[in-house]
């Protein structure tokens, strides 16, 4: 390359496709990384061998050694001396194996259990539908209720020659998946009327009522929240009327949940610059057009990390019911080793009930990442 | 400048206007009348005023005292009353405020559909017309983040028109710009003179004020100081605090 003069042609440099190899490549990336230098390479020979012994002892332990049935004696109970003596050596899988209507389905008749089959696969088509951008038109509401009405259908049945069951037999993943659903379906509209009523200037009245809600629910504990539901609620209401006791525990979920998602959807609202508003009112758009058109779309986007957070965090929330004497998923779990045979084996049921709502919150995350790319595409360039 | 054909009742009268932003004093007895297709220049100082001035013609400042009419309407707490106004007074921003999530066309059809309940296919037929009188129709199934500057700003001086507004209000919509992309913007401005609009503009662009201004408003300390011509303010400014901005802003031009 020659030094410009005043007279010199500039000959412009060839773009090359890539940076030189040895910069770029998994190899590369190896040496840089985990071998740079004589410390990481020690931690990195360290760390490998803890890493492989543990997963080799994993493996050995849950699959290589594991029990996944035991015999059954003449009457019926199960005969768990192999799983007794392959304990701490081997998984004992079977206790899943024998107990997972129980777990999965509550207290459900048995022959009936297909019904609450059909429920958790009517919510997890629910999610699938709902979630695919193509169906986000205003059919989506009418598809909500009419899943939600068939879930009431086949959950309750008394119609259509099913069997009624009433709720005190309902349990395990269909009421993880109802308190879960209709929770954060109506709460997420509640929190964003609160956080629009509390950022509001000209009804001093109705943010004063969003601050007190909000600030109430976070002062207390979940807990508290669903123990006043279903203790002291019966209190205040007249004789002879009796809520339901899912239904108490619902509504208490829902303004729970309510409280923290206004909050986060307040923080999308705050962190939209001005001009966004200002533009609309300069158009001429009213309060409610600018905020459905302009401000919230913008917002919601921006908080879809805190939001799907949030979301995640209430559905295994849902487990707290066991407190007033709901039978959720993680309830069913520690009902099943109840029974004598089986009693050891918690860490085996644990896994199982992990692995169920790792599934669903996992499904959750992805799917928020893959929105994230979809509605910020038009952010890029 | 011919003042002549200016005539009948004034598009935008502020009479007396005093603002407080908390004890801050920021307008002070401002008296301004506009005369409908008058176009009308806003220059000075920085804190001046002038941008909190432009911004209580379409109520995006409330003001404390005094009264401003415009259109015929006064501006009161009235939301529906407020409405009308809005309707009728375009507004282009220093910083563009395009809606990102929708694309250029939907930015400009947005109100008219909305607003004005107009159809969908005249809504992007008015639309298409006026993205191509600004010279970027090609640009209208993009997104706002994937145009420059200048189009950008473009696009919003073409949504504002899109509501076809009796009067357009601009507040510094060059100064964000890069420029070379000045030029583009100003020349749109000056497309929009030619057709008989009435404007009222804060800039700092003296040769644009020149061209198409018919009155030039000078704002220090959140009070119009002199008004007048251009070339009578440019050449002759009378007071000190006048010539003082002028030495600061015309460096040697």
């Amino acid at each position: 390359m020659s030094h410009a003069t005043a007279t010199a042609e500039h000959i412009p440099t060839e773009a090359r496709d890539r940076p030189p190899a040895g910069i770029v490549g998994p190899w590369a990336w190896l040496r840089a990384n985990l071998l740079g230098s004589w410390w990481s390479t020690a931690i990195t020979l360290v760390l490998g061998y803890v890493i492989v012994r543990v997963v080799v002892s994993l493996v050995a332990w849950g699959v290589l050694h594991a029990v996944w049935s035991v015999p059954y004696g003449p009457t019926g109970i199960a005969d768990t001396s192999a799983c007794q003596n392959a304990k701490g050596y081997g998984a004992c899988w079977a206790v899943l194996a024998d107990k997972y209507r129980l777990i999965l389905f509550g207290r459900y008749p048995y022959e009936e259990q297909w019904r609450p089959a059909i429920v958790v696969l009517l919510f997890i088509g629910l999610f699938i539908v709902s979630g695919m951008r193509r169906f986000w038109r205003k059919e989506l509401v009418l598809i909500w209720i009419a899943t939600l009405a068939a879930v009431g259908v086949l959950m309750w049945g008394g119609v259509f020659g099913l069997s009624l069951v009433t709720e005190d037999y309902w349990g395990g993943l269909p009421i993880t998946l109802i308190l879960a659903t209709f929770g954060l379906a109506f709460s997420f509209p509640l929190a964003v009327l609160v956080a629009l009523g509390r950022r509001s200037t000209r009804l001093p009245a109705v943010k004063m009522l969003c601050v007190l809600y909000v600030e109430i629910i976070r002062g207390v504990p979940l807990i508290s929240v669903l123990f006043m539901a279903s203790v002291m609620f019966p209190l205040f209401m007249p004789a002879g009327v009796n809520v339901d006791k899912l239904l108490r525990a619902q509504i208490a979920f829902i303004l729970f949940a309510g409280a923290y998602l206004a909050e986060v959807v307040r923080g999308g609202l705050q962190a939209l610059p001005r001009g966004q508003a200002e533009a609309a009112d300069a158009l001429g758009l009213s309060y409610w057009k600018k905020t459905g058109l302009i401000i919230l779309p913008q917002a919601l986007r921006l908080v879809i990390p805190p939001l799907v957070n949030t979301f995640i965090g209430f559905f295994k929330d849902t487990s707290l019911v066991l407190i007033i004497g709901l039978f959720d998923l993680l309830t069913m779990g520690k009902v099943a080793l109840s029974d004598p045979p089986w009693q050891s084996f918690s860490t085996e049921v644990y896994i199982g009930l992990a692995v169920i709502y790792i599934a669903f919150c996992f499904a959750m995350s992805k799917y928020s990442r893959g929105l994230e790319r979809d509605l910020n595409r038009s952010r890029t360039r | 400048m011919q003042n002549n054909e200016l005539s009948g009742p004034p598009a935008i009268t502020l009479d007396k206007v005093n603002k407080w932003f908390g004890s801050l004093h920021v307008l002070r007895d401002v008296s301004l009348t506009v005369a409908e297709k008058e176009r009308v220049v806003v220059c000075g100082p920085s804190g001046s005023g002038k941008s909190t001035m432009i911004r209580c013609i379409n109520r995006l400042e409330t003001h404390q005292e005094g009264r401003i009419v415009v259109d015929g309407t006064e501006l009161t707490d009235d939301l529906r009353a407020l409405d009308t106004v809005r309707r009728e007074v375009g507004m282009v921003f220093q910083s563009f405020n395009l809606f990102p999530h929708l694309t250029i066309l939907e930015n400009c059809t947005l109100a008219p559909i909305w607003v004005r309940k107009m159809p969908r296919a005249e809504a992007e037929a008015v639309a298409m017309g006026y993205l191509e009188r600004v010279k970027i129709p090609e640009q209208a199934k993009k997104y706002p983040g994937q145009l420059s500057g200048g189009q950008q700003q473009r696009v919003a001086i073409a949504r504002a028109l899109c509501m076809k507004p009796k009067i357009m209000l601009f507040d510094e919509p060059t100064s964000a710009l890069d420029p070379e992309m000045i030029k583009e913007v100003l020349d749109t401005m000056i497309g929009l003179a030619d057709d008989g609009m009435t404007m009222v503009c804060v800039t700092h662009e003296m040769g644009f004020a020149r061209q198409v201004a018919h009155r030039v408003v000078f704002m220090d300390l959140g009070e119009i100081v002199e008004s007048g011509a251009p070339r009578e303010l440019f050449e002759n400014p009378r007071t000190d605090r006048l010539k003082l901005f002028l030495s600061q802003i015309l460096r040697g031009h």
